[in-house]
């Protein structure tokens, strides 16, 4: 099936099987290997990406759902510096080891911090409870995106 | 204003101005990391390359009647379709045994199973095709025609008569018994106060690395060499492996290992169907790709623990421990592990129990069974939880029994800090650990007196909190002992090469390898502090066996402690090398040089001679302005091995403080503390991050991990839904806290702390809940501790 969508700004025109996933799409066919698959069945989080504002397992969504729509990356949202203060947060506190599903926490990471200015270290671990980290133990991520929020709050009073 | 020296040796090559020994710096591989431009196995694509799919048992145990692939061959994007019996023409079978494990036995495995499978999830068949998706497609039309075998899936049961064998040339379903002895055990006993003896059980979990097991293998029939791009701890074991079994030379095969998503053991192994995608390549000429599901993953990624062990320990009513006694057995599916055998987790922990304290009399008896499940072996922390568990669960009983406090038994038997080096009564060799420094510093951080007086009110309201405290011992830095002597073709010395390059920075490659870790931090750190650079100057190479030095890799918490005085060797002699070229250039002598930040300096003064790139030039471009006869080396290489003592042994002491919901079940944790002994630190934040990960593991183990089996051998929560592991919102904060005694073996002074975290955290939450529930009078011993386990306890289900 055609399909035409943005990616990461780039428009896409693509013909895609029906039964192929977002993230497969994305890995695939446009070789963005950023985004992660680690359970295929919507549970781990790994494969986190962004469809018009709205983050979503890529495993879950079929490529030709986003037909019309924009999808983005951790390609794209690193290239456009919206992350940088959180990725060298995350640098800074060591929050992430093998880096397996560091894209899709990033991406959960930073919808949290769109909704709420500055929550607190319960919030950031329930909003984060559904992207499986194995290495970290959580509590380096937490710090990461708490003194985020912080430093945000800085900047914009 | 500088320091001065009169010989630059005399300070200990860590303690040179600008070290970066002790520091936190952040790792120089996060960014491609953070910014989702790494290289993971899944990630790599090559010219040619097909897919491969894995047709999988669905019996535990079952003989192979016939298999029709005819129907599946037509399929599109279909390129062959393999038996185990045509794998077999490329690739022989292996028996995972090492010989200084008397008595263990195993049957030959194969690639691809053979007229029979022995466990669920065993490949039968693999589809191969130009995408993973027509591989999948084609498997559904492969029809199997199966018998099915009775399947022994209860190790309680598996060594009766009435049983029957899996392996019939092997005579009955045990893989290896160990027996140890020592002191007057019975006698002990007899004189004790009290003896308190129960019955410990440990569900069998998995690692659930995130990044599922992937290889891709590229057989090059023109150069007749094998590149294997795979996310693996030991890629030197690797390359021995399948040269031995695909009839290759060493040198026809490459190990290559980019970006790994999680290991923790996983990954150390080396498994069926990996060696099917290697032979694959060879067969089909051409690169096959394999990268497991979730499904998979479950169903053979290796599982772990899985054992039922009875303790026993004496006690006398001042406190002091008598004597310790087990009965371990333990389940690992129908073939030892390859090449690192399954018996590694009981011989562990034969030989850990009771080795925090003083006690000599012990006595231990471990079985190891076959069962039609799949394979366990070593995942991090071998043995350790289970060995820490039965151990501080015993001590805790006691405690309760002659109406102690756990701190108290524990002062008054675990080893003084100043009885070293001494022995175990296993066998075990300590040359310096900290026991009671640890757990004075664990009570001080978690206010002990403080938490028991806020339990005490809060009970009275119907709260239900527990303290729960484990102290425990570690293996890290293992010599030849470990596999070596047994036979495996294992290293367990590493190797590092460092080199000047030709503007003045520094290239290094080591045979330790890169999970996650920190391996390229930690040596980048010890390579610039000895060499007097900055760390932005040092590139580290790993994880090529055509690249780098032979080694071992990076398991049982070896990296930093062997890989890393390798790399503090290399780079010692490497800085000699320079300082040599550089005393000729500048007329000077070596003695009244040294190097600092990025230069050629004096040694008294510190002042600036030489920049190293300049040095660097010279020596690449120039040397015909050097004296004759001058040929200066810029790179240097040495290996390591501990000699002295087969293991370095670490200790520690974890603390749960969590609250037990009587009603429902459920323990939330509230905090979690460890102070451990890893001796010298390198970089503080990547052993507290170890630390960390590695407690979470084990609180995994300890509330929600089990591999859940039918009686007929059928794993009914394969999938990440069913199996739960520790999400953020579970999870407490853990506060590290360290004591440092650095080994005496290498100049170093680093042990291993990769595995600590998890060697203690399961049995500080038993210990936890039990001290919550002491009000009901019941104790638990099984882990994990779900709420239907907590509520049959309770006796309220």
């Amino acid at each position: 099936m055609p399909i035409s969508l943005q990616v990461n700004g780039e428009r896409v025109e693509a013909n895609v099987l029906p039964r192929v996933n977002l993230a497969d799409f994305l890995r695939e066919h446009l070789k963005l290997t950023g985004t992660h698959v680690g359970c295929e069945h919507g549970v781990c989080g790994a494969c986190t990406v962004r469809v018009n504002g709205e983050i979503v397992r890529s495993c879950l969504m079929l490529a030709v759902q986003t037909n019309g729509t924009s999808v983005e990356t951790i390609e794209g949202i690193s290239d456009s510096g919206e992350i940088a203060d959180l990725q060298a947060a995350f640098r800074d506190r060591n929050a992430l080891q093998c880096g397996f599903c560091t894209p899709g926490m990033l991406m959960a990471a930073q919808d949290l911090l769109q909704q709420k200015r500055e929550p607190g270290r319960d919030e950031i671990r329930e909003h984060l409870s559904g992207n499986y980290c194995r290495c970290t133990g959580y509590q380096a991520i937490i710090d990461a995106v708490e003194s985020t929020a912080r430093a945000r709050m800085g900047r914009t009073p | 204003m500088t320091s001065v020296r009169v010989n630059p040796d005399a300070l200990s090559v860590l303690d040179r101005p600008n070290s970066y020994i002790g520091k936190t710096v952040p790792r120089p591989n996060l960014e491609r990391l953070l910014q989702g431009r790494g290289l993971y196995v899944s990630d790599i694509e090559l010219p040619r390359m097909a897919h491969v799919v894995f047709l999988r048992s669905p019996h535990a145990h079952a003989k192979i009647v016939g298999i029709d692939a005819a129907q599946a061959r037509a399929m599109p994007g279909v390129i062959a379709i393999v038996t185990g019996q045509e794998l077999a023409a490329v690739i022989t079978p292996w028996v995972g045994v090492l010989s200084h494990l008397k008595g263990l036995k195993s049957a030959p495995q194969s690639a691809i199973a053979i007229d029979r499978v022995c466990w669920q999830g065993e490949a039968v068949a693999a589809i191969v095709a130009t995408s993973r998706a027509a591989a999948e497609d084609a498997a559904e039309h492969v029809a199997v025609e199966y018998e099915e075998l009775e399947a022994v899936t209860d190790m309680r049961t598996a060594l009766d008569p009435a049983t029957s064998v899996i392996h019939a040339s092997l005579g009955d379903n045990l893989a290896f018994e160990r027996v140890h002895v020592a002191g007057e055990v019975d006698q002990a006993f007899a004189d004790s106060d009290e003896v308190v003896e129960t019955e410990f059980i440990f569900g069998r979990h998995t690692g659930v690395t995130l990044e599922p097991r992937s290889v891709v293998a590229d057989w090059n029939a023109a150069e007749a060499r094998l590149t294997i791009y795979q996310g693996t701890q030991a890629p030197h074991m690797v390359q021995n492996i399948v040269a031995l079994h695909l009839g290759l030379r060493e040198a026809q095969v490459r190990v290559v290992c980019k970006d790994v998503g999680g290991s923790f053991g996983i990954k150390v192994h080396i498994y069926a169907d990996e060696m099917a995608t290697y032979a694959l390549s060879k067969l089909l000429r051409r690169p096959i790709k394999f990268v497991a599901d979730r499904v998979e993953s479950f169903n053979t990624d290796i599982h772990a623990r899985d054992h039922r062990c009875r303790g026993k320990i004496g006690v006398k009513r001042d406190g002091t421990i008598t004597a310790f006694e087990i009965d371990d057995l333990t389940g690992i599916g129908p073939y030892s592990m390859y090449p690192r055998t399954s018996a590694i987790e009981a011989n562990q922990v034969v030989n850990l129990v009771g080795g925090p304290y003083t006690s000599k009399n012990y006595r231990a008896r471990a079985r190891v069974v076959f069962q039609n499940k799949n394979v366990m072996c070593q995942y991090r922390a071998v043995g350790h939880p289970i060995a820490c568990s039965v151990t501080e669960g015993l001590v805790d009983l006691a405690a309760m029994k002659i109406g102690m406090d756990p701190l108290e038994i524990r002062r008054r038997n675990l080893i003084a800090d100043d009885a070293y080096p001494c022995g175990s009564p296993s066998g075990l060799r300590f040359e310096k650990l900290s026991h009671h420094a640890s757990l004075a510093k664990l009570v001080k951080m978690m206010d002990y007196d403080a938490l028991r007086a806020e339990q005490a009110a809060l009970r009275k309201k119907g709260i239900h909190r527990g303290i729960g405290i484990a102290s425990f011992i570690e293996v890290t830095n293992p010599s030849a002992a470990f596999y070596g002597v047994g036979g495996a073709k294992i290293s367990s010395q590493d190797g590092v090469a460092v080199r000047l390059d030709a503007q003045g920075s520094v290239i290094c490659a080591t045979s330790i390898t890169e999970q996650g870790q920190g391996s390229e931090s930690l040596t980048a750190q010890i390579v610039g502090s000895v060499l007097g650079v900055s760390t932005d100057r040092v590139r580290v190479i790993l994880g090529d066996t055509d690249m780098t030095p032979y080694g071992g890799g990076t398991w049982a918490s070896r990296g930093a402690g062997i890989g890393g005085e390798a790399a503090l060797q290399a780079t010692k002699i490497l800085r000699k090398n320079i300082l040599d070229v550089a005393a000729v250039i500048l007329q000077s002598t070596p003695d009244e040089l040294d190097i600092a930040n990025n230069a050629v300096v004096n040694a008294s003064d510190g002042a600036p001679r030489i920049e190293l790139n300049e040095l660097a030039r010279v020596v690449y471009f120039r040397p015909d302005t050097l004296p004759p006869g001058i040929q200066p080396e810029l790179m240097a290489t040495k290996h390591f091995v501990p000699r002295e003592y087969p293991f370095a042994f670490t200790n520690g002491v974890q603390a749960s403080w969590l609250e037990v919901d009587t009603e429902t079940g459920f323990i939330r944790l509230l905090k979690h503390w460890v102070v451990e002994d890893c001796g010298t630190i390198i970089n503080p934040q990547l052993v507290d991050e170890q630390i960390r990960g590695g407690v979470v593991q084990g609180l995994g183990a300890a509330l929600f991990e089990r591999c859940i089996y039918d009686e007929r051998g059928q794993l009914t929560n394969a999938n990440m839904a069913d199996y739960l592991v520790p999400m953020s919102g579970e999870m407490p904060d853990i506060d590290v806290g360290h004591v440092v005694s650095p080994t005496l073996e290498s100049e170093l002074g680093a042990k291993g702390a990769g595995e600590a975290g998890t060697a203690g955290a399961a049995a500080a939450v038993s210990n936890a809940v039990n001290d919550a529930l002491q009000p009901f009078g019941v104790t638990i011993t099984e882990i994990p501790l779900t709420p239907q386990v907590v509520l049959t306890a309770l006796g309220r289900v």
